[in-house]
């Protein structure tokens, strides 16, 4: 367990006085508060760190115990409480030693090691103005890895989270990247306080021949040299089935047709779908037949 | 039809040990809507998450109104900003995998 300098934290030198040790959390609390980082685990750590800083050195007694015994916390404590010891065996009767033991604990992770090794994890109200107040939870962050056509239709999961399951329903449309809240469902909170709240970040793997842009997917179609000059009919791969285009005569390589309503489903709007744009690609033949090389010939002709 | 819950404003000012005058403060500053329900002001339980977020702000940071006011206006740009950025993004992959 490593020795934590709550000066350096908290960036004040050992001489500091109650007021400028204030200052000094207060500018970095403001700083690293999660509420105004979202989803930054490093800012969370950090507001953790200046916290437990500010609840040593603004508590006159804590302050004083770790004064005394700095780097050499561990020895010192053994000594303190060999001399309590004989003290208290000296006094016929057994008595707690720490002022600091008895509180309730104050959830977990919310104190480093250290903290918890030399002042039993309790809190006594340094930083807030009572010793009850009741805490918020933690906000948890998770990520979920969905395949597009997972995310075609609406559906329900059950997540575990931090060993709880957690039933969730994925509207249809949601995009990479997205984070949704769902209230309630992070940490427990402390003194009969709030729940923190779950993110879920959703992941979405793209493994089709769409390529989508919100609502709207794209898509790239072969035509033959024959079909792009006399038009006709073909069937295409829509994201939900095949359906059959008209392609009109003379149709020019990388033009765009638009098939209304069949791109993807639009994000928490029922029954409402982008739009799926084709984009042709004329294929020109590879090799010729005899004939087929006479025919172009007469046709270069006519031109 | 969907239930509507709301959460009596007295029982907010108990939980977090605050002075009802701090919600009609927020209420003045347009960032709370209350409710009054069977005579009892509440507010929405849908903003309770928001409103925590505010208390938070103030008992943390010491930020008085115009403060929450200004930090909700920031993390809404910011959010926003994060949603165009990441439609960007998705946007982008359409030419890079050209």
């Amino acid at each position: 367990m490593a020795f934590i300098d709550y000066y350096k934290i908290l960036g004040v030198d050992k001489n500091a006085t109650k007021a400028e040790i204030k200052k000094a959390y207060r500018k970095l609390a403001r700083k690293h508060h999660p509420d105004l980082n979202p989803n930054d685990k490093e800012a969370e750590l950090k507001f953790k760190q200046v916290n437990e800083a500010h609840e040593v050195l603004s508590n006159e007694e804590k302050r004083k115990k770790y004064d005394k015994y700095g780097e050499n916390w561990q020895q010192g404590e053994a000594y303190e409480q060999a001399q309590k010891h004989q003290y208290s065996q000296q006094q016929g009767q057994y008595q707690r030693s720490s002022g600091f033991e008895g509180f309730e604990g104050f959830g977990e992770g919310e104190y480093s090691d250290f903290f918890e090794s030399m002042f039993g994890g309790g809190f006594s109200g340094g930083s807030r103005s009572s010793g009850n107040v009741k805490f918020r939870g933690q906000d948890f962050n998770a990520q979920l890895q969905l395949n597009l056509k997972d995310v075609y239709t609406t559906q329900k999961q059950v997540l575990t989270v931090k060993g709880k399951n957690i039933r969730l329903t994925i509207p249809a449309g949601v995009t990479n990247g997205q984070v949704i809240k769902i209230n309630g469902k992070g940490g427990p909170g402390v003194n009969g306080g709030p729940n923190g709240d779950l993110y879920i970040e959703f992941n979405i793997m793209n493994n089709t021949s769409f390529k989508r842009d919100g609502s709207n997917l794209y898509s790239d179609v072969d035509l033959s040299l024959y079909k792009a000059v006399l038009g006709g009919d073909i069937t295409v791969n829509t994201f939900n089935g095949k359906v059959k285009l008209k392609v009109k005569p003379l149709t020019q390589t990388g033009s765009q047709v638009k098939l209304k309503g069949k791109g993807f489903p639009k994000y928490r709007k029922e029954n409402e779908f982008g739009d799926l744009y084709i984009t042709y690609n004329v294929k020109l033949p590879k090799k010729l037949s005899e004939k087929e090389k006479e025919l172009f010939e007469e046709l270069a002709k006519l031109q | 039809m969907k239930d509507i819950h709301y959460v009596a404003i007295p029982d907010l000012c108990t939980h977090y040990q605050l002075e009802m005058s701090f919600f009609t403060g927020l209420k003045d500053y347009g960032l709370i809507e209350i409710i009054s329900v069977e005579k009892t002001n509440c507010i929405h339980q849908e903003h309770v998450a928001d409103l925590e977020k505010m208390i938070r702000l103030h008992q943390d940071l010491n930020l008085n109104f115009e403060g929450i006011d200004t930090v909700f206006n920031l993390l809404n740009k910011i959010d926003k900003l994060k949603s165009e950025l990441n439609q960007t993004k998705n946007r982008l992959r359409l030419y890079e995998s050209e």
